[in-house]
């Protein structure tokens, strides 16, 4: 065992699948001779190659349509797309191309992609630095979407989504890289050595895709959450004193409705939240999954906590947040319900 | 030189394509074909004349114009007719249609409607065939509408930088739908763009196969050797609509006939061959004669078979099952 973040965390789970399995490659802006924005890639162009290790130009289309072929064809590549905010250039390939070429050829080609990408916000990065898209590609067929909350379930995850013979797209809280965050922007930041998922083995192990965790263990509420929300979400249970069971869904799609369930079924309340917008987002489908399969335990309306449906609002970026207060008082709307 | 064997492969190859598209272009008529289906037939030689460069360890991209590509790398044409009437020995289980065309075994990774995808996953194609030194180059066939798209520069630009063995050839058949290349394409020649992306650019007579021919064995020769992507813009028309049931009122009324009389590429390739003395012309004649009873059986076959079970609609979306 040692202390990583997340950003170590992502790196060594690149280092061990490339000396693992030499049909993995990495490529995109700057991942090579620079080591990455974020410096997830550091230090793989000059341990395996230019030729394994490809810097790319920006063009998000042609990066994300060549890992494509090159899936299609023998390799097993790791994209980056430096921002989820500049995927959208790569989205006809993700879509047309990537998530339904297995179903079109009727099972006879795949792409094994993983497109790695730094989303939300939380960093001041206005616009084109701060979305939170996982919504908009959990809703196409053919692909998953997977989110981690801490370092050792980032490289677990991101071991088994490299594995895995389907495309994943892989979101990266860039909020949380270098420590977990509680919501509260004024308070100093924390770093991931103290908090025991920045415990992370220093060889291979994975997190299968499709399991969510639970964080906590509680009976009188479930909160539904991912990414850095499941920080902000103990943070909030804690203001309110509530017994909640908090769960992180870590694979978006697939998504692990039986751990869900199981909670619903115990505590009869449900709380989901998410930093993305609300209208059509993720969110959605998790109140209507569990109003579904719970319908006849849940004993309040499911409430949703999340951002606003506005263009990423750079000066009202704590405003957008769904931060300790916000959940907090989405909790106590629950627990007064009914 | 192609050997006389080669020449006759060539030749029942076009012929094949053209009785398909003729016959599909009777049938859509009838009735019974379903969605719609963009016919190839006038464009053979360029497809042929591709394919006929290609070896197993090559990859082909193409476009929604699918089904004389699929048949010229060597797809099995009872499968590509299933594949378009939606049956469940189709070339792709009944999934793709007409517009998508995939076939591993032939190394046809085909189709997509993204006009001009071709191009960029071609790149990935390519980069990892030198990866993996199976000395494989990729072929991305895309039609004059695909330049104009994004993805098509970015693509250019890195077969460019990465030096990639990748040939693009542009099929300008003069329209993108119903729109004008001389309307929508800058420059209007297409091959001019390769000067941009610093690749060697060509234009040939997409009616003549052997220009076609001679021009991609150039490309795909420099390819192999590691010396990088090229363009090849092959000029042609196609002899139907951009889909079956285009009323082509953008087109000028004697521009097919007058191909057809005088510029048909098949015409062309029995003219050219005869002159040269390289087949005997009883040996076409005799090609002829077995496509047209090849098609009817054929078509025959492919609306005479099943169609996919319902237990068939959620099997490969993902690598596992997934019920949804």
């Amino acid at each position: 065992m040692s202390q990583m973040n997340m950003i170590q965390a992502i790196n060594s789970a690149h280092l061990l699948m490339m000396e693992k399995d030499p049909s993995v490659v990495v490529l995109g802006e700057d991942v090579g001779y620079f080591g990455g924005v974020f410096r997830c890639t550091d230090g793989l162009q000059k341990k395996f190659g230019e030729h394994r290790v490809i810097d790319a130009p920006i063009a998000e289309g042609g990066i994300i349509s060549t890992a494509i072929g090159m899936g299609v064809n023998g390799l097993r590549p790791v994209a980056e797309i430096q921002f989820a905010d500049y995927i959208y250039p790569g989205f006809d390939q993700i879509v047309s191309e990537l998530s339904r070429l297995r179903y079109r050829s009727g099972g006879e080609f795949f792409s094994p992609v993983t497109i790695r990408t730094p989303c939300g916000g939380g960093i001041r990065g206005g616009q084109t630095h701060s979305q939170s898209p996982e919504g908009i590609f959990s809703h196409i067929s053919g692909i998953k979407t997977v989110m981690p909350s801490n370092p050792y379930d980032a490289k677990g995850l991101l071991i088994s989504a490299i594995e895995s013979d389907d495309p994943v797209i892989f979101f990266e809280p860039k909020r949380i890289y270098n420590g977990p965050f509680d919501g509260d922007p004024d308070k100093p930041g924390v770093s991931w050595s103290t908090h025991p998922m920045g415990e992370v083995p220093k060889g291979y192990y994975n997190v299968p895709l499709g399991k969510a965790a639970v964080v906590e263990e509680g009976d009188e509420l479930t909160i539904i959450c991912y990414g850095t929300i499941v920080h902000v979400a103990q943070a909030a249970t804690r203001l309110t004193g509530v017994r909640a069971e908090i769960i992180d869904v870590r694979t978006l799609f697939p998504l692990d409705i039986d751990t869900l369930k199981k909670s619903v079924e115990k505590t009869g309340r449900c709380l989901v939240a998410h930093e993305a917008t609300r209208f059509c987002g993720y969110g959605a489908e998790l109140v209507s999954s569990v109003q579904q399969e719970c319908f006849w335990h849940l004993e309040a309306p499911i409430e949703r906590v999340t951002g606003w449906d506005t263009p990423y609002p750079h000066a009202f970026e704590w405003k957008y947040f769904p931060g300790q207060q916000r959940i907090a008082a989405g909790i106590r709307k629950v627990m007064e319900a009914g | 030189m192609q050997s006389t064997k080669e020449l006759l492969v060539a030749y029942r190859s076009m012929r094949t394509i053209r009785e398909f598209e003729e016959r599909m272009h009777i049938e859509f008529a009838k009735g019974g074909v379903p969605g719609f289906v963009h016919l190839y037939a006038g464009q053979e030689a360029s497809a042929v004349g591709v394919c006929a460069n290609l070896s197993g360890k090559d990859v082909l991209l193409n476009t929604h114009r699918a089904h004389g590509p699929a048949i010229a790398r060597g797809a099995d044409i009872f499968a590509v007719a299933k594949e378009i009437y939606c049956r469940g020995e189709g070339l792709c289980k009944g999934r793709g249609g007409s517009a998508h065309l995939h076939d591993v075994k032939s190394g046809l990774w085909g189709a997509n409607s993204g006009v001009g995808s071709g191009v960029a996953l071609g790149c990935g194609a390519a980069l990892a065939a030198r990866n993996l030194k199976t000395g494989g180059v990729a072929v991305a066939l895309v039609g004059d509408g695909a330049v104009n798209q994004g993805v098509v520069s970015e693509a250019l630009n890195l077969a460019s930088i990465w030096k990639l063995p990748l040939v693009i050839v542009f099929e300008n058949n003069g329209y993108g739908e119903a729109t004008a290349v001389d309307y929508a394409v800058a420059g209007k020649d297409l091959y001019k763009r390769a000067a941009a992306f610093d690749m060697p650019g060509v234009k040939v007579d997409g009616h003549d196969y052997f220009a076609v021919y001679d021009e991609v064995r150039l490309a795909v020769e420099r390819a192999r050797a590691g010396h990088g992507p090229s363009i090849i813009e092959a000029k042609q028309i196609r002899y139907f609509g951009h889909f079956e049931g285009d009323a082509q009122t953008y087109r000028p009324k004697n521009e097919v006939e007058q191909c057809r009389q005088g510029n048909d590429c098949l015409k062309r390739f029995r003219q050219h061959v005869l002159n040269e003395n390289r087949v005997e012309e009883s040996d076409l004649n005799s090609i002829d004669t077995e496509v047209a009873d090849l098609i009817d059986r054929v078509y025959k076959e492919a609306k005479a078979a099943r169609f996919p079970g319902e237990d068939e609609l959620m099997q490969s979306i993902y690598a596992s099952e997934y019920q949804g």
